[in-house]
């Protein structure tokens, strides 16, 4: 191919409409060969977990910007209790808990997540949840809204995210409620 | 709605463009770990082999065009060699290309490699062994997305003894 080609500016294509839709089972098998080709690449269960949440990070930046622009008309969410319902992008999650000794602390729990549908975990490292990836794009969706916080999946009561803000958070969640 | 938006409906579905910015997610994580392009390419040629050869079965299981069920496009067929052996996927517009513009500095990399993986993998499978590669990509400035196709020849071997 030649390289004298123009190249068209990704900036003068409109935004799409969000309408297509592709089949699980391909989405299923392309998050399977990301989970290989990650496994494939660590030593431990720990890794794999930070490797799949980076990757799943990558897509919760991209879509904070594209659903902002394109669905909430540039308006910012400032309400803890919204931006985490948004975060999930769209779904209603199984259930929503408050940690009881930690109010920095909240679990979403989901029974049964996309990405585990398909994914059989080993006996011998029963620990390994792909769902960090989801994780990891809760995680940059919070983190580039202005809610700084750590995600992560964990096996409980099927698929658990333990989603741990900073206190600054907190702090302002106050403040705003003050007014 | 904004909450309904990265969300299909239908329960078999999954919104295109959270395919299409995992898949950019696993390009990106790519060429972060191998730095040369062509190892990219290679790595995504190789992955869609792998997806190739389980996606034929569910494919087998239903009667629809392949393109339409797993993507939601259309592509068209054509320009076939004289000898037939050989012929062209024209894709208008690439589902798995969306909101991606390559930098100059990767203008080797062929994003979308992984399809042309799959076609061999999925052929593999029904005892076919073909060759396909990209001939054409609207990231690189061309009109259409266009993966050629060649068939090289059928795998009796692969026939599990007492078939016949």
């Amino acid at each position: 191919m030649s390289g004298s080609k123009q190249r068209p500016s990704i900036l003068d294509k409109s935004l799409s409409r969000g309408r297509t839709e592709v089949s699980l089972t391909a989405y299923a098998l392309l998050f399977s060969e990301m989970v290989q080709y990650s496994h494939n690449r660590v030593t431990s269960v720990n890794e794999l977990h930070n490797k799949l949440s980076e990757l799943g990070q990558r897509v919760g930046v991209r879509m904070v910007e594209l659903l902002f622009v394109r669905e909430r008309n540039y308006k910012r969410e400032t309400k803890l209790l919204n931006i985490l319902l948004f975060s999930l992008f769209g779904k209603e999650a199984d259930k929503l808990d408050r940690a009881t000794d930690d109010e920095r602390i909240y679990y979403l729990i989901e029974k049964e997540p996309l990405v585990n549908r398909f994914i059989s975990v080993p006996r011998d490292k029963s620990s390994i949840n792909c769902a960090a990836f989801i994780a990891g794009i809760i995680e940059s969706v919070l983190n580039s809204t202005g809610f700084p916080a750590k995600v992560t999946a964990l096996w409980h009561k099927g698929t658990t995210f333990m989603i741990k803000f900073d206190d600054a958070v907190l702090t302002r969640e106050k403040q705003l409620e003050g007014r | 709605m904004s909450r309904q938006s990265m969300r299909a409906n239908d329960p078999k579905k999954v919104s295109g463009e959270l395919f299409t910015l995992t898949y950019g997610s696993l390009v990106a994580q790519l060429l972060k770990d191998y730095e040369n392009v062509d190892d990219v390419n290679r790595q995504l040629e190789r992955m869609g082999y792998n997806i190739g050869m389980r996606l034929i079965e569910d494919f087998l299981a239903r009667a629809n065009p392949a393109f339409k069920l797993y993507l939601g496009v259309s592509p068209s067929i054509g320009s076939w060699s004289p000898g037939g052996d050989e012929f062209s996927v024209v894709l208008e517009t690439n589902p798995m290309a969306e909101f991606v513009e390559l930098p100059d500095h990767c203008l080797g990399l062929r994003y979308s490699n992984i399809m042309a993986g799959v076609i061999r993998g999925a052929c593999e499978m029904v005892q076919l062994e073909v060759m396909a590669w990209f001939i054409a990509d609207q990231l690189k400035g061309d009109n259409v997305t266009e993966i050629r196709v060649k068939f090289v020849k059928r795998l009796e071997d692969a026939i599990p003894a007492g078939e016949d």
